[in-house]
């Protein structure tokens, strides 16, 4: 997979630290061709404005020795600012009570601009150690000068300089040390970064930094921004994503509520919003009355008549069509496998449309003031959405700044600012600010839903029984190619593109003698509604069939299911894993598997109608395996046929930890996320838009239905991987596994229905 | 012009009777400590207190607080509220937050009239209060560790 990051053009970097202001400035710049060390410096001390120099400034020590990060990625519940800080930190030797966080506004001198995949640890962790290295370095000479000492006898430690017993505080240094440094790439890559055994913040419990503000209703989100003279606008969606247009609008019953102002119909040259009007009011309440009073008249898109059933039959056709799709996996000889099988064995798996459902609804608010859009959201992906609204308003990038605030839930619906358009749009069109606010009902119809998907295995088996091959063919709507198709990945046979993020899960770590996997785009569904990226994305329904085929496997061979899958996990031939990502391979995920086996008793007598299941995953991608290993004990009542989780553990090894209790309060929440997708969440598309818009129907899990959890983290210093995805991907497996456990009957639709 | 008292003082709105009192504090007033979430009082983040007792105030018209004492987040000063707002910090409760104001305000109900709620007692009181990212755990053991702490 290529990261976002890679796609830059960058020549060269070099790190640079100097006096600006009163301060210390850390910042890595990417320096274009024909832009000199000495112009770049000279540039970060000029505030890094020219356009040929472009810092992504990450830190900054005040004369008053106070650290502050500048965090570039949402935050959304992960507490991603303390622990991408505490990185810094734990290398500059900083004394973390001094050390604050800075949640930053769009600008192109951070770099491209995502919060997603669970990458920001991942992707952040070499550049910020090292960043907080060369800043520790810099320190340390310019603290060893003054000390009067050779920096070889000093260390950095709680924010000062020491050397036996002198020291000196960073806020001295600052005040009055020589701290102009440039670094190259080579010196920058080569700066001594600790050993595991030398953190002393990294690992270690902290609190979040974010947490104090969310206890007592000071954190701003998104929805709470204001702007002097904005007017409340309510979107009026039209019946189909694709293709509607309104034939005519009819306000005259709004015209008597008092603060209603106008109705706008609106036309977006980027067509990602079509058919669409939205209701100015001077108030929400009023707008909201007033657009029950507007009627639009439109003239439905092609895709109206469109059900969860055609969506699902398309991808029951398109996966038993060998000639459909891309080949992600070819490994050995499928055809051959089959045609020489003694047995076969087919399943085809399910799962529903399912929502995002953010507990802060979509919202913006826009200012178009001096040629200049202000956008006030809570966004995950700025990088995306600014050439959108770039085409949508017809001006360059720069002429657009996203303001971040917290999110009010991320999930992946805010990787996409759809929402901003229209409410850019009306701005513009208004000549004042708009503050843009979706009901719940809307934001539902408006969501990027997690496409329903069909998974057919088709297995064979030699004459000794024993499994010689799976074709595993995955239908779905696919999100990447929607609203990123930049990141589409090239199939292995050379027939085109496929959605990675579609397909994560199904190039899983066994090891198979023969092993396909087609991904397939269900173009019905393509059509019909805008599939969403959704917490763990593909791997969330990829692992639902894996996992759970894995198991109906295990059961036609008689071999228990755990040991069934450590069999296959032998770290052999393309298994074996490689550094930095994931060295050891499929032995670590053998390694949480029998973890999680034995903590849970696997194997032991349980009353009737109970049942235990198990599940494996590695994460969001191949490439950034995160290990989990699932155990989900049920009980299913023989005469309701109600499902009771009594206990779901979990063992994750996620190489290095870097914030302890976020990791694991991250788990908590993935854990039951997984929960509820398999037992509480789910929809269905009913005439172009998905049918359950609010909680009456829509059901997500609840205090009530919280079983007792049992999670466990396998001590490690390997490089650190995603944690907010990947403990939601085996938890519905290990649950439909538990129930064909204590019941015999196999589940292979999503959520699970008795 | 509706009068009523907002976390100890009185506040006049000029919005209409029929006004939901979660817009009327947030937009009206300005206190955005109250959040909007479903606006059909499934998800409890709208949780305020009339006369000391939880309502969801995306549904309750503004004029049903005319003369009554309306407390939020803001002005959540009762000794039970204070214990559960250290608890919340204690316990690392939050992720993304947003439904957190409802939850406390909620929580704050519950142990004003059940001092030391047991895990029934807890899921009857809170399951009305969704938590998107179901950081349900952290939040029955805040509300423990709270009532602990009222008790010592």
């Amino acid at each position: 997979m290529v990261m976002p990051q890679r796609k830059q053009a960058i020549s060269r970097r070099t790190f640079l630290a100097g006096t600006v202001g009163t301060g210390l400035v850390m910042s890595l710049g990417t320096v274009l061709p024909g832009c000199s060390r000495e112009e770049a410096a000279s540039d970060i001390a000029a505030g890094g404005a020219s356009k040929i120099f472009s810092p992504a400034v990450w830190f900054e020590i005040g004369s008053d020795g106070r650290v502050l990060v500048n965090i570039a990625k949402a935050e959304m519940g992960q507490h991603v600012g303390t622990a991408l800080a505490r990185i810094v930190a734990d290398e500059l030797g900083a004394d973390w009570s001094t050390v604050s966080i800075r949640h930053v506004d769009s600008d192109p001198k951070w770099g491209y601009m995502v919060t997603g995949g669970s990458w920001s640890v991942w992707t952040s962790f070499t550049m910020l150690s090292q960043a907080g290295a060369a800043g520790r370095t810099v320190l340390v000479d310019a603290g060893a000068k003054l000390l009067g000492v050779e920096p070889s006898t000093c260390h950095a430690e709680g924010g000062e300089i020491v050397a036996g017993d002198k020291r000196v505080s960073f806020a001295e240094i600052v005040a009055k040390g020589d701290i102009s440094r440039t670094f190259s790439a080579e010196e920058l890559a080569a700066m001594p970064v600790k050993p595991a055994a030398e953190r002393q913040l990294i690992g270690k419990a902290t609190r979040a930094l974010d947490i104090p503000a969310k206890s007592n209703g000071t954190a701003v989100y998104g929805l709470d921004a204001e702007l002097p003279g904005m007017v409340y606008a309510h979107p009026m969606i039209p019946p189909t994503r694709y293709g509607s247009t309104i034939r005519s609008i009819d306000d005259t019953a709004a015209k008597d509520i008092p603060g209603y102002v106008q109705t706008l119909a609106l036309n977006d040259p980027s067509n990602v919003i079509q058919g669409w009007a939205v209701v100015v009011a001077e108030s929400f309440p009023s707008a909201m009355k007033a657009a029950q009073a507007v009627k639009v008249d439109w003239e439905a898109g092609p895709t109206a008549g469109v059900n969860e059933a055609d969506i699902l039959a398309e991808g029951a056709k398109l996966a038993a069509d060998p000639a459909s799709g891309t080949l992600v996996v070819n490994d050995g000889d499928v055809a051959a496998a089959r045609e020489s099988a003694a047995k076969t064995h087919t399943a085809t798996y399910t799962t529903s449309t399912a929502l995002h459902f953010t507990l802060e609804p979509q919202n913006a608010l826009v200012e178009y003031v001096d040629g200049v859009f202000h956008i006030h959201s809570g966004n995950q992906w700025q990088s995306l959405i600014l050439p959108a609204l770039a085409q949508a308003l017809a001006v360059p990038e720069t002429s657009i700044i996203i303001h971040q605030y917290y999110l009010g839930g991320g999930f992946g619906r805010r990787l996409f600012g759809d929402q901003m358009i229209p409410a850019a749009l009306a701005a513009r069109e208004l000549g004042r600010p708009v503050k843009l606010v979706f009901e719940r009902e809307d934001d539902s119809r408006f969501d990027c839903a997690r496409s329903a998907s069909v998974a057919r295995f088709d297995a064979s088996f030699d004459a000794k029984g024993a499994l010689t091959g799976i074709e595993h063919a995955a239908a779905a709507g696919w999100p990447t190619l929607a609203m990123a198709a930049g990141f589409l990945a090239d199939g292995v046979d050379g027939k085109g593109k496929f959605d990675p993020f579609a397909v994560s899960g199904a190039d899983h770590w066994y090891t198979l003698p023969n092993h396909r996997v087609r991904a397939i785009n269900n173009d019905l569904a393509q059509r019909t509604f805008l599939p969403g990226w959704l917490r763990a994305v593909g791997s969330g329904w990829i692992g639902w069939g894996v996992e759970c085929f894995m198991d109906e496997l295990a059961a036609m061979t008689g071999e228990d299911p755990v040991a069934f899958r450590l069999a296959r996990l032998d770290a052999a031939g393309k298994n074996a894993g490689s550094a930095p990502n994931a060295v050891g391979g499929a032995a670590r995920l053998a390694a949480a598997l029998r973890d999680v086996a034995e903590r849970s008793g696997w194997g032991k007598e349980l009353p009737d109608g109970e049942g235990m299941g198990v599940a494996v995953s590695h994460g969001q991608e191949r490439n950034m395996p995160t290990w989990t290993a699932c155990v989900a004990h049920v009980a299913v009542d023989a005469e309701t046929k109600k499902i009771k989780v009594k206990k779901i553990w979990q063992t994750i090894d996620c190489g290095t930890v870097v914030h302890p209790d976020g990791a694991m309060a991250q788990a908590e929440g993935a854990t039951l996320w997984g929960l509820s997708l398999a037992l509480h969440e789910g929809t269905a598309i009913a005439d172009g838009q998905v049918k359950d818009r609010n909680l009456d129907t829509y059901t997500p899990l609840r205090m009530s239905d919280v079983p007792e959890l049992d999670i466990h983290f396998m001590p490690s210093t390997e490089f650190p991987v995603g944690m907010g995805e990947p403990p939601l991907i085996a938890v519905p497996p290990a649950v439909g596994n538990a129930v064909f456990a204590a019941t015999g009957k196999r589940i292979r639709d999503l959520p699970i229905r008795l | 012009m509706i009068q009523f008292e907002l976390n100890g003082q009185t506040v006049t709105s000029e919005s209409p009777p029929d006004t939901p009192l979660l817009w009327v504090i947030r937009d009206e007033l300005k206190l955005k400590g109250t959040k909007f979430g479903c606006g059909i009082a499934q998800c409890g983040a709208c949780t305020v207190h009339i006369d000391g007792a939880a309502v969801r105030s995306c549904v309750t018209f503004v004029a049903l607080a005319e003369g009554r004492s309306v407390t939020t987040i803001e002005g959540l000063n009762t000794a039970e509220g204070k214990a559960l707002q250290s608890a919340w910090v204690e316990e690392q409760v939050p992720q993304c937050g947003y439904c957190q104001s409802g939850q406390i305000m909620q929580a704050a109900s519950l142990l004003a009239g059940t001092p030391n709620p047991g895990d029934q007692e807890i899921n009857d009181a809170m399951s009305g209060n969704l938590c998107r990212c179901m950081a349900y755990p952290r939040i029955r053991k805040a509300i423990k560790r709270a009532a602990a702490a009222e008790e010592a």
